[in-house]
């Protein structure tokens, strides 16, 4: 048994996980066709929760401020998307893929700043008096989620919202008797970009040193003489418009949207950043990943179940890695 | 007790002695149905709202889950009536049902996760609520899926039971009111809310009450002490839910009916966080006064938006945000108000005023 982890850990470890997911996967399913499908399903999906739940897990290790009102942003970064695009809906349906991508980038460019902005107003105003007071915080960010809710069913109504995709990412590719969606494509590698813009700040600038320096110990950092707290506003105006931005593309994925989106989600992201460990970016994206491959399996294998996968998965991790796969170091 | 008393506190508990008292005569002060519709779920509610503020006043710990045991005990209690017969066995092992799986996820949820972090919890809770809200939508065979369960009661509290009659077989009126199985049912509600309430009153006043408080006031000092604070917290979940339980046990009986939206939506869990914080954390008597004001507020505050909203129809977005379906949205803004500026909610602030007395 010993040597079996410590083969495990030489292979990656806890990274291993979701191509162990999709090796087994791969034989229950036994049809490479459907595999290929679901696997790309499952990247796509695990991509769009990364963005959601990123922002909630660093804000965590950072200002220990647990935020749930972070769904929130996740709604109204879908909805401003989708009436920006009905809004362009005659670019969209034109023959021009130049207009469409104009009106594509417009709408998730209008779902960024609401997020930027909607961000920094949620932090002035609904967090910072309840600092370092996980009770209140929890009781307050609810709060502001129920208001939240209430203001996009008052805006938007309660009924559905059809979300219009441009025409060059409908449609899929056929490569053999493998069909592809070029959206998941589209949002997997838009995902990607995102992940590895963010890792890039994190790890190569001083801004992403501060911060990484600002979870592992808050303190020392103010110790030194650097503003923690101004930090932490960039950072959650950052967080609210990665969430804003995935909810833009849960939109265009889903291309049907109601104002439950928001709590439906909020129960994933959880999921995911309590999988992942609190505070750490690497974790997220594994933890988002592995609830979307898993998600998507299941759903094909076993319909039923599909609903209470996660719950399980997080309750079999919790039991193997109390702190999350990925925990960072405190 | 040793605490001195306010003369807030005096207040306070002499408006919740009120409140019994008005809902002990309601059916004979208010005589139309809504009235006892409202009474009957303000019971129920307050046996609710007190448990989950045995939890977030006493421990400090937020559970999102408090719905789901509600519902275990709802669901319970509706599938034993179903499957058994309206009989008074088939309510006792429905009941009993519910409590015990209430319990042993409590034990199970609270020792995976309150041993990690007390932040990791809220967030596991809220996931196993809406896992069992989605099975319990799901599972059509057992739990009658959206559509919810409709079951018969004991004979005693069907509406057509006569209490007593007079010799020409006619059902005897008290103050001109039916003694029917509807009042015996309400009753019933009254009592075992009444007796549970008493319950939950004497836990907080009794040595565990004392450690609970401590450990809220100072959790490293407590386990400095030697109280092992996982352990207590665990137990204080496990009563909790079992409370929980057992009032939707009750919440059924008295509705006839079981489904999610009655008994495990997320929407009563957002009534119960705004009753227990509206009403003060960590008082018993605040779930009272949280309880009435928000059941009241249900009932009676969507008329007065219907108003304001026709008032307003001119103005801009206004209308839709008075919208009577929109109430929640208000509540919200109160919400976050209140636990900015009256962390204790109403009946904390109120208790704190006055000299001692």
């Amino acid at each position: 048994m010993k040597r079996l982890s410590e083969i495990f850990d030489r292979f990656g470890g806890v990274n291993l996980l979701p191509v162990l997911a999709a090796v087994v996967a791969f034989v229950l399913i036994d049809a490479p066709s459907s595999w290929v499908t679901l696997t790309v399903a499952g990247l796509a999906m695990g991509m769009m929760i990364f963005l959601m739940a990123s922002g909630l897990s660093l804000v965590f290790g950072l200002m220990d401020v647990l935020n749930f009102g972070h769904s929130a942003f996740i709604s109204f970064g879908a909805f401003v998307a989708a009436s920006v695009l009905a809004f362009f809906g005659a670019w969209l349906g034109g023959d021009s893929s130049f207009l469409a991508l104009i009106a594509l980038i417009l709408s998730i460019a209008a779902a960024i700043a609401f997020g930027l902005l909607g961000g920094w107003f949620f932090e002035t105003v609904i967090i910072k008096p309840v600092y370092k007071d996980h009770l209140r915080q929890i009781l307050i960010t609810m709060g502001a989620l129920i208001v939240a809710e209430q203001i996009i069913l008052a805006v938007w109504g309660g009924t559905p919202t059809s979300v219009p995709r441009p025409a060059f990412l409908e449609g899929s590719w056929i490569i053999g008797d493998v069909s592809i969606e070029v959206y998941r494509v589209f949002a997997f590698l838009l995902g990607l970009i995102v992940y590895v813009g963010l890792y890039i700040v994190l790890n190569r600038t001083r801004v992403g040193l501060l911060i990484r320096a600002g979870v592992e110990n808050r303190e020392m950092v103010e110790c030194l003489g650097f503003r923690v707290d101004r930090i932490f506003v960039g950072v959650f105006m950052v967080g609210s418009a990665l969430a804003a931005m995935g909810g833009a593309m849960w939109a265009g994925y889903q291309t049907l949207i109601s104002p439950a989106l928001g709590a439906e989600m909020l129960i994933i992201v959880f999921i995911v950043v309590i999988i992942g460990g609190l505070g750490s970016i690497e974790g997220t994206l594994l933890g988002a990943i592995l609830v979307g491959l898993i998600g998507n399996y299941v759903g094909y294998l076993a319909p039923k179940l599909a609903l209470t996968s996660n719950m399980v998965l997080m309750m079999l991790i919790l039991l193997w890695r109390p702190n999350g796969l990925r925990p960072i170091v405190k | 007790m040793t605490e001195s008393q306010t003369k807030g506190a005096l207040l306070v508990k002499s408006t919740v002695l009120l409140i019994g008292a008005v809902l002990l005569f309601a059916p004979f002060l208010f005589q139309d149905v809504r009235s006892i519709e409202v009474a009957s779920r303000i019971c129920i509610f307050v046996v609710l709202v007190a448990s989950y503020d045995l939890l977030i006043g006493y421990t400090g710990i937020v559970s999102f889950a408090h719905t789901m045991f509600f519902g275990f005990g709802a669901y319970g209690t509706a599938i034993a009536l179903r499957q058994m017969g309206n009989g008074w066995d088939a309510v006792f092992f429905g009941t009993l049902a519910g409590m015990a799986l209430s319990l042993v996820l409590a034990v199970a949820i609270g020792l995976l996760s309150l041993r990690v972090k007390a932040i990791f919890f809220a967030m596991i809770t809220l996931a196993a609520a809406s896992v069992a809200l989605v099975l319990a939508s799901q599972l059509n065979q057992i739990t009658g899926g959206e559509d919810g369960i409709t079951f018969r009661v004991p004979t005693l509290f069907k509406t057509a039971t006569k209490l007593m009659v007079d010799e020409n077989g006619q059902l005897v009126r008290l103050f001109g009111v039916k003694l029917n199985g509807k009042l015996a049912a309400y009753y019933f509600v009254f009592a075992t809310s009444l007796a549970l309430f008493a319950v939950m009153l004497r836990i907080v006043g009794s040595p565990l009450g004392t450690v609970l408080k401590a450990i809220r006031e100072n959790e490293a000092r407590a386990e400095a002490i030697g109280y092992r604070v996982v352990n207590y917290r665990t137990f204080v979940f496990c009563i909790a839910a079992v409370i929980a339980s057992l009032a939707g046990s009750i919440y059924a009986i008295w509705l006839k009916y079981t489904g999610p939206d009655t008994a495990l939506s997320f929407a009563i869990m957002i009534d119960i966080l705004l009753m227990v914080v509206i009403g003060g954390m960590g008082t018993m008597w605040g779930a009272v006064i949280g309880a009435v004001l928000m059941v009241l507020a249900q009932y009676y505050l969507r008329d007065l938006m219907e108003v304001a909203s026709e008032v307003t129809a001119a103005l801009p977005l206004l209308p839709d945000l008075l919208d009577p379906d929109r109430w929640l949205f208000w509540l919200g803004v109160i919400f976050i108000l209140l636990v900015y500026f009256f962390p204790k909610g109403i009946a904390g602030t109120i208790m704190a005023k006055g000299g001692k007395t």
